[in-house]
């Protein structure tokens, strides 16, 4: 049995998984917080943020410089850092719209890296 | 030159002030004013790049840019045949002042003017404490900076602000910057806070700080900064449990870096300027249920009335706000007199509320109050309400924390038992017996 505290939502349940028996969850006060439970042990999965550069902006936009951008899901927590590299290597040039695709199927994850801002 | 006089004009233009404007918009005002002191819309959100906005009022997981970006988006769609131009937004503008009587003096690129209003919403937010607010010594190199500023200097302009990072401080900003720097290749040596718990949401510890193998350092403060042009070391001490600091227990940190998240003031300079009471628990406006302040016509909310953990619910904070206004402004302008008002007062465990006030005769189906919790409570603990010796209503919680904003509503119903001209509504925390 153990403990973790859920990272879904900010509640925080403190969930009790019992990986004796087929990672039963309990104390979550949601599905979403059973899957988590379920997966965190076996096989934990996050959101990745970051920023990249972008070039090209308009007058309305000149003082921007980086462009935020997430996963369009959950990777896998242990490629986190090569995510990152790929991340840095990137260079946007404006307009980006929120939701543009920067980098496809990061490291085959089958997750896109998408822009979270517009950038005119 | 006679100046256009607006319906409304809303000061600030994060997510409270757009969340407002919107509302207000929504609820039939059409001549509305956001006045934003940075050049872009979406205040503080820029730069929380990092996911988990939105759950709530979206019911997705958004980064901070995103959400705004919705808001931004919303607020530039609010046109129609009586107001082609729609809500009108001044960027790169500084309020300077507030009168009683809603006049609102700005600067900008095009000088100094003074803009009439039949109505004022405060959305200015909050700033961060600094190293004097905590006492910490020593010299003053650079390297020293608040979690905002270096989230604002690594996600806004690019930098990579230090290589050798210690975080004093457990709030949410700074476990989201510990691992924001992580991330881009620094080491973060400790997270140090000087209670027996994070201060921050127990899932920003978990994905923060655990996932990134940062120590975490509880019942420890930072008792000297050294270093002559940039932070060289910072020494750790444990305290005991009045926070005094125990002899013996130094720890030295070598790094080039000292993050500050020790907590939010509400940025009120102009809410005092108008004349709006002030509370000292919340260090944010006085307001009634429907975030009116003692000033009629001019309401608050956001993080300049309460500091908030979740842009959520300062959306929906900011919706009431903005409503308000707007009945306000079309029921004429007219301060609301009652002869009902009574008072919420926090009781045993509990900090503040928020609303302070409320009129009988205007709460609608329930009445929401927010407040937090003094310490943590485990399973079967409970939020009480009494007036006096009797108690109005009684919510049970599985789990509360200082680190979470609790939320209630009473119903109506419930409400009506009270007398007005009584003691004051008390909420209080307690371990339910059984």
């Amino acid at each position: 049995m153990q403990e973790i505290i859920c990272i879904v939502c900010p509640k925080g349940c403190h969930l009790m998984v019992d990986e004796e028996n087929d990672f039963a969850v309990t104390g979550s006060a949601c599905e979403k917080g059973i899957d988590y439970g379920r997966n965190e042990l076996q096989n934990p999965v996050r959101v990745l943020t970051s920023t990249v550069r972008v070039s090209g902006c308009s007058e309305e936009d000149s003082d921007i410089v980086r462009c935020p951008v997430r996963t369009d899901g959950s990777i896998p927590k242990d490629l986190m850092f090569d995510a990152m590299k790929q991340i840095d290597a990137v260079e946007l040039v404006a307009p980006v719209e929120v939701g543009d695709v920067v980098i496809p199927d990061i490291l085959g994850t089958g997750v896109d890296i998408i822009a979270t801002r517009t950038v005119k | 030159m006679s100046e256009k006089k607006y319906e409304l004009i809303v000061i600030g233009g994060g997510p409270a002030g757009l969340a407002a404007a919107h509302s207000a918009w929504e609820s039939g005002l059409r001549k509305i004013l956001i006045i934003e002191r940075a050049k872009h819309l979406g205040g503080i959100l820029n730069q929380c790049i990092h996911n988990g906005f939105g759950l709530h009022h979206f019911k997705e997981e958004l980064s901070g840019p995103e959400y705004a970006d919705r808001f931004i988006k919303m607020v530039e769609a609010c046109t129609d045949g009586n107001a082609p131009e729609g809500i009108e937004i001044m960027t790169d503008t500084m309020a300077l002042n507030i009168t009683p009587d809603h006049e609102v003096y700005v600067s900008n690129t095009e000088g100094y003017r003074v803009l009439k209003a039949d109505s004022v919403i405060l959305a200015m937010g909050c700033r961060e404490r600094t190293r004097d607010s905590v006492g910490i010594a020593g010299s003053r190199p650079a390297g020293v900076y608040t979690a905002g500023t270096a989230q604002m200097f690594m996600n806004i302009m690019g930098y990579s602000v230090g290589r050798r990072v210690v975080v004093r401080g457990t709030g949410d900003i700074g476990l989201i910057m510990a691992r924001r720097m992580k991330l881009e290749g620094a080491e973060v040596l400790a997270c140090i806070g000087a209670s027996d718990h994070a201060d921050g949401l127990a899932r920003n510890v978990n994905q923060c700080l655990k996932d990134f193998d940062i120590p975490l350092l509880l019942r420890h403060t930072i008792t000297e900064i050294r270093g002559k042009d940039r932070v060289e070391q910072v020494v750790a001490m444990e305290v005991d449990e009045h926070r005094n600091v125990i002899p013996g227990t130094e720890q030295v940190f070598d790094c080039d870096t000292l993050l500050l998240s020790i907590g939010l003031i509400p940025e009120n300079e102009l809410s005092k300027k108008a004349g709006v009471p002030i509370d000292s628990r919340t260090s944010g406006a006085v307001v009634y249920e429907n975030n009116e302040t003692e000033i009629p016509g001019i309401f608050a909310c956001g993080n300049v009335l309460q500091v908030h953990d979740l842009v959520d619910f300062v959306t929906e904070e900011s919706i009431r706000a903005g409503q308000a206004a707007a009945e306000y402004v079309l029921g004429g302008c007219k301060a609301k007199t009652s002869d009902t008002v009574f008072a919420l007062a926090n009781g045993e465990n509990v900090k503040y509320t928020v609303p302070m006030k409320a009129r009988m005769e205007e709460i609608g189906k329930f009445l929401e109050v927010s407040f937090r919790v003094k310490k943590i409570f485990g399973a079967g603990s409970a939020v009480v309400v009494t007036q006096g010796d009797q108690q109005i209503a009684r919510f049970k919680r599985p789990y509360m924390s200082s680190s979470k904003m609790e939320k209630i509503r009473i119903p109506k119903a419930l409400i009506d038992k009270i007398d007005p001209l009584g003691e004051p509504l008390t909420v209080s925390a307690v371990e339910e017996v059984e």
